[in-house]
């Protein structure tokens, strides 16, 4: 049985998916940033999966950009967590919503 | 047939990870699962030849971002249990569900038209590493270094917004607050 495209694509639709209803039904940030790690890896198998079959390394550069983009996000979101975990002493989303909107 | 077998033992693994990491009430759990996801999401890129985006999809996420997680968990308090949304849980199931279609199609749509053409052909007779570096130094020069700078801005925003104080100028303040700055004991 050989292993095409659609199989990968499948893959990565599922793995995206599972990060979308991660996003929604979370309420603690930090694990709404493990569901955007899923979200940006799923992206990238699908990448380099076309890469894979069309011959063309352009998939593989954009995953290693995507790689880059998670892990400034990480850095600069988890500072901003902890700067807001020390001025309310809480990381649920309720609490950032001050403004009552 | 290996590489059949290969496929569906790693998507069964990813996917029970990352599950586990969006459904599970525990932050440590999570944690772990989805570092283990992270190293099953390489097996994957070995899978299609991308040996190099192997290498860093471990290097850069199993090492580097989970490390960093778990340093930044220390900082909050993960040992109670984490409250979950109460919404309806099919408008939920079908919106995902709906958007990770529409990833599909964006994907699928320049497939179907036929209109792909290799920009940047896999180049014979040298490794996915060496490819990589021709590709990225030649093409992707520009953007690379801009990922470079992008990528030092974090570092700096992420010291500024962690560490103790860095809010405060040296330079810009008068010696009477620089004194009183001083004499002040250390909160927390």
């Amino acid at each position: 049985m050989e292993i095409g495209l659609n199989h990968y694509l499948v893959l990565s639709t599922i793995l995206f998916a599972i990060g979308l209803v991660g996003v929604m039904r979370r309420k603690n940030l930090l694990l709404l940033f493990f569901a955007t790690e899923i979200l940006l890896n799923s992206v990238n198998v699908a990448f380099a999966a076309i890469s894979h079959y069309y011959g063309d390394l352009t998939g593989q550069m954009f995953a290693f950009f995507v790689i880059a983009i998670a892990a400034s996000e990480v850095a600069v979101g988890l500072g901003l967590l902890i700067v807001w975990f020390k001025r309310h002493g809480s990381i649920d989303l309720d609490s950032l919503s001050s403004m009552k909107g | 047939m290996f590489e059949a077998i290969a496929f569906y033992l790693f998507a069964f693994l990813t996917i029970t990870m990352f599950f586990i990491t969006v459904t599970t009430s525990q932050a440590l759990y999570a944690l772990t699962a989805l570092a283990a996801g992270m190293i099953f999401i390489s097996a994957f890129f070995f899978i299609l030849g991308a040996d190099f985006l192997g290498a860093v999809q471990i290097i850069v996420y199993t090492g580097a971002v989970m490390a960093l997680y778990a340093f930044g968990m220390m900082f909050f308090d993960t040992t109670r249990e984490v409250k979950e949304k109460q919404g309806n849980k099919y408008i939920i199931i079908g919106l995902s569900t709906l958007a990770a279609i529409l990833v599909v199609v964006i994907f699928a749509t320049p497939m179907v038209s036929e209109n792909i053409v290799a920009l940047y052909p896999a180049i014979e007779g040298v490794g996915n590493t060496q490819e990589v570096g021709l590709v990225l130094f030649t093409k992707y020069l520009v953007p690379f270094e801009v990922a470079a700078i992008m990528l030092l801005v974090a570092m700096v925003a992420g010291i500024v917004l962690a560490g103790k104080k860095m809010d405060l100028s040296i330079t810009l303040m008068n010696d009477e607050d620089l004194e009183k700055e001083k004499n002040k004991k250390v909160l927390s």
